[in-house]
Formats: structure tokens, sequence, C-alpha cells
């Protein structure tokens, strides 16, 4: 004792304090990072201005798929299975051989790619029932946007060898343009009576 | 056996150096600390968020109101009842008052970021549409028009019947 010079702080209690704190933590905070589907939702439309761009989208150019309350998924008036849902979709976007039952297709100049032949004015609408389920309707619009997604990767590495997420901005702009197909949500409908 | 003997011979029993644990325990301290957000609502009622495979992650958590609709948990049932239920903040709230919350957390962002502004719906994968729609309208009256399905991302989504 009598060698010592200096005192010595007692650090002892310092594990304790570091402990209330790191538990304090533990139970105040969350460790889910949020992930979630982007999306727009439409303006709400003024009554004042006339709706003409609804009229011109053809029938051919619109995808209609359908949620029914029973969640039976149903594309063109037709029921298919969750599972092919994309497939359909793909082949609605790229239309590879012009059908004549699927989007018009145009001749349309875009940076990057030139000339090239894409679908004039697509959309495809999703509507639901109010008594669908939340669950299902989230699948329906994730397998939707996993079409289009999918289109744009593919093309992003064809191109440049790299994915949709690591482009610069006007070679994404230049893809969104490519495969330009709008989801929209339609306004609720009662279909099917109850 | 003999290095035990040799200790406690000399008076006293052997001491665990514990100068290190409170550098370990700050280490994990901190580890929490940066991984981790801090919890912003209590939540009322039971939202497990569907699953799906595109889900982008919310890059700036500031910008984001949460919207939650879900069944009130079992304990609150008494009171509240078992349908679907919407909370803002803290509180079970009505459709009617989205937009008015939406005014409200508006006006506490910067200038710079109200057009930036997302709201994240977080909701059950058991809710009927009805309820949805229904706040789908009230957030495209209050122009609330960047939304976000909150989920859970998976590889493959399970069976969703």
């Amino acid at each position: 004792m009598a060698k010592r010079e200096l005192q010595e702080i007692n650090a002892g209690s310092m594990a304790d304090i570091a402990f209330l704190l790191l538990i304090f933590f533990l139970v105040t905070t969350t460790m889910d990072s949020d992930t979630g589907l982007m999306r727009k939702l439409p303006p709400i439309p003024d009554p004042t201005v006339e709706q003409e761009e609804d009229q011109q989208i053809n029938q051919r150019n619109i995808l209609e798929v359908l949620v029914s309350r029973d969640d039976f998924i149903m594309v063109e008036n037709e029921i298919v299975p969750l599972r092919e849902l994309r497939t359909i979709t793909r082949y609605f976007i790229e239309n590879p051989n012009e059908d004549a039952d699927l989007p018009e297709m145009i001749d349309k100049n875009i940076p990057f790619f030139g000339m090239i032949r894409v679908h004039k004015n697509a959309v495809i609408s999703l509507q639901n029932d109010l008594s669908t389920t939340y669950g299902v309707y989230l699948a329906v619009q994730n397998e939707l946007l996993a079409a289009r997604d999918e289109l744009k990767n593919e093309l992003a590495l064809n191109t440049w060898g790299i994915a949709y997420d690591d482009l610069n901005e006007e070679q994404m702009a230049a893809v969104d343009d490519y495969y330009k197909v709008p989801i929209s949500e339609a306004e609720p409908k009662k279909i099917g009576g109850n | 056996m003999g290095k035990f003997e040799r200790s406690t011979g000399k008076g006293g029993v052997a001491k665990i150096n514990t100068a290190s644990l409170p550098d370990i325990v700050f280490m994990l301290l901190f580890f929490f600390m940066t991984t981790t957000v801090m919890r912003e609502v209590e939540l009322k009622i039971g939202v497990v968020v569907p699953e799906a495979t595109q889900g982008k992650k919310l890059e700036k958590k500031s910008l984001a109101s949460f919207v939650y609709i879900g069944k009130p948990l079992p304990n609150l049932r008494a009171t509240f009842g078992s349908e679907p239920k919407i909370q803002l903040n803290d509180s079970f709230k009505e459709v009617n008052d989205i937009q008015d919350f939406i005014a409200q957390e508006r006006e506490s962002l910067d200038e710079a970021d109200k057009s930036k502004m997302l709201v994240s719906l977080k909701i059950d994968r058991n809710t009927k549409m009805g309820v949805v729609i229904d706040v789908k309208q009230a957030l495209r009256r209050a122009n609330a028009l960047k939304i976000m399905y909150a989920n859970r991302n998976v590889d493959e989504i399970s069976d969703v019947r």
C-alpha cells in the first residue's frame, strides 16, 4: 500500500452502468429494418378538367387484374394461380409476337437503345373487392411489380452488364421509358354482390 | 489442482480479472445503439405485415409517417372490439382523422423535405381491403401520394390464402 503512488479510480461499477445502458437500449429500440413496396397514388381527379386520357386507352392495352372477394385472382376474367401471374404480366409487357390482343407496338426512339419497338401505352389495372384480403392483394401487387422489375433488370444487364439498381440516372430513365407500364390501382368497385 | 492449491495457500480466493468487462459491455452497447432504432409508438394492434419479394428499404425514416391497421391486441378487445382499427401515433383513430394527421406530420418536416414525405402503411395481412381502400382515399384527399406498403422481404412468397 505504501508503495503505491497513484490512487486508482474504482472501476468496478462501470460494468453495472454499462449494463444498465445496454438493457435500456435493448428495451426501447427495434431491430427490424423497414421494407415495403413503393407506390404512388393517383391524385384526386379534378372535376373541372375533362378526362380524355382514359378513353384513349384501348381495351387491348389494358391488362385487367382482379382480386375477387374470395381472393381468387383473375386476369382478363380468367382465374389464374398466383405463381403464373408473373409470367402472364411479363408476356403482356413484352408482347414479343405482337399479338393482336396484346398492347399495340410502335417504334420509339429512346436514348442508349435507338429505334426500338415498344408498346404504345400499356396499363396494368389492378382491381379488388371490399372483402379481398390485404395479404393476397399485396402478393398480387408484388407479382406485377416483380414482372416489371425483372424485365428492367434483364434489360440493364444485357445492355450494360450491371443491375438496374446500380444504373446512373440517365440510364435508369431510359430503361424506365423502355418498359413504361403504369400499374394503376383502380377506384374501388363492388364485385360479385354480397 | 496444484495451481488452485497454491493460490488458496497464499490467502484469499483467486479473483477473476473483471477490468475488461466494462469494455465488453460498452462494445455490445454501441453495437445495439448503431444497429437499432428507437421504437416510435406503442402498438395497440397486432400487425403481421404480408410477405413480398420486391420490397425496397426505407432510406430515410424521418420522412416517413406510419399508419397502422389491424385488430386490437387481445387485452384491448373487450373495450375496442375485434374489428380492424386504424392506429396513428399512440391512439386509435378513424379514417376522418387521417387528413389532420397527415397535415400535422407534414408540418413537422423541413420545408425542403415536405415534397419527399412518405406514408408507410403497416397493415395486417388478414385485414379486408374495405378499410384499406378508405385509408387510401383519405390519403389521396390529404395529397399524401407517396406511399409504401410495408412488407417482410422473403425470397419466395409462401401460400397467400
